[in-house]
């Protein structure tokens, strides 16, 4: 199982689009199902969407990886943006989704099978997610 | 991209697309409510049944949309939320509180018809 890496740069809303929708093609490509690949694509609008709000420009990364016995698609998002001050709060339960804020991390975390953040204030924000084909 | 609102007697219906970017979304949500003080309608019903992604801003935006329209007395149904996609947004904690759905195009109508005879 060969599948590339792609990196999408996200500046505006239209890139938020454009990176959901190859993350989407990437899971297909690698099989996962359909189901699989909606909650991918969810993870990854989530993820341009933070870009955007709070960093204005970064990258997407997707990538498919090769475990011991099982394939994955990593995706990486990050930003040279203005960091998260309290990583602890952002990945709290309703400091961010349904409020005006975005966010969404915890929400992400639980779309996704593997979750880790890295946040330095006025450095950037880098947000590695995976999941594996089940 | 353009999204199609189409006028059913005093009913607006207004089918998304799969890929909506926010500046899409917010046009849509200004055009809607125009269009309801326009046309006095007094129901919209969204169908979302190819909108492959429900994201935050997706949700939200739809939950103003009804709550504007909700402001002129009118209605609002959203259709055709995927079952892959309800999955996503509950996982994403993201709900659509306050907002009548229903499964399709055909029960948003239903629910509708039985609405204003209830109220008329």
């Amino acid at each position: 199982m060969s599948v590339g890496e792609t990196r999408v740069a996200i500046n505006s809303d239209q890139d938020i689009v454009s990176a959901r929708q190859k993350g989407r093609a990437m899971a297909i490509e690698l099989g996962f199902s359909s189901g699989d690949a909606t909650l991918i694509a969810t993870a990854i609008s989530e993820l341009a969407r933070n870009i955007v709000s709070y960093a204005r420009k970064g990258q997407i990364t997707l990538k498919g990886v090769q475990g011991s016995s099982r394939v994955g698609i990593l995706v990486i998002a990050s930003d040279d943006g203005p960091g998260i001050l309290d990583i602890r709060q952002a990945l709290r339960d309703g400091f961010s989704t349904s409020g005006s804020l975005g966010l969404g991390l915890p929400g992400v975390r639980r779309l996704m099978d593997e979750f880790e953040i890295n946040s330095q204030p006025n450095r950037g924000t880098t947000v590695t997610v995976k999941k594996w084909r089940q | 991209m353009e999204v199609p609102i189409l006028k059913q007697g005093a009913v607006l219906i207004a089918t998304f697309q799969a890929a909506l970017s926010d500046a899409d979304l917010n046009q849509l949500r200004m055009g809607l409510v125009q269009q309801v003080v326009k046309f006095r309608s007094r129901a919209v019903i969204v169908d979302v049944t190819a909108m492959d992604v429900m994201d935050s801003f997706a949700s939200r935006t739809l939950r103003e949309i009804a709550h504007m329209i909700r402001l002129r007395g009118a209605e609002t149904v959203i259709v055709g939320i995927q079952p892959e996609v309800a999955f996503a947004m509950v996982q994403l904690g993201l709900t659509l509180e306050g907002v009548a759905t229903a499964l399709d195009l055909e029960e948003g109508l239903a629910y509708l018809n039985e609405k204003f005879k209830t109220t008329n």
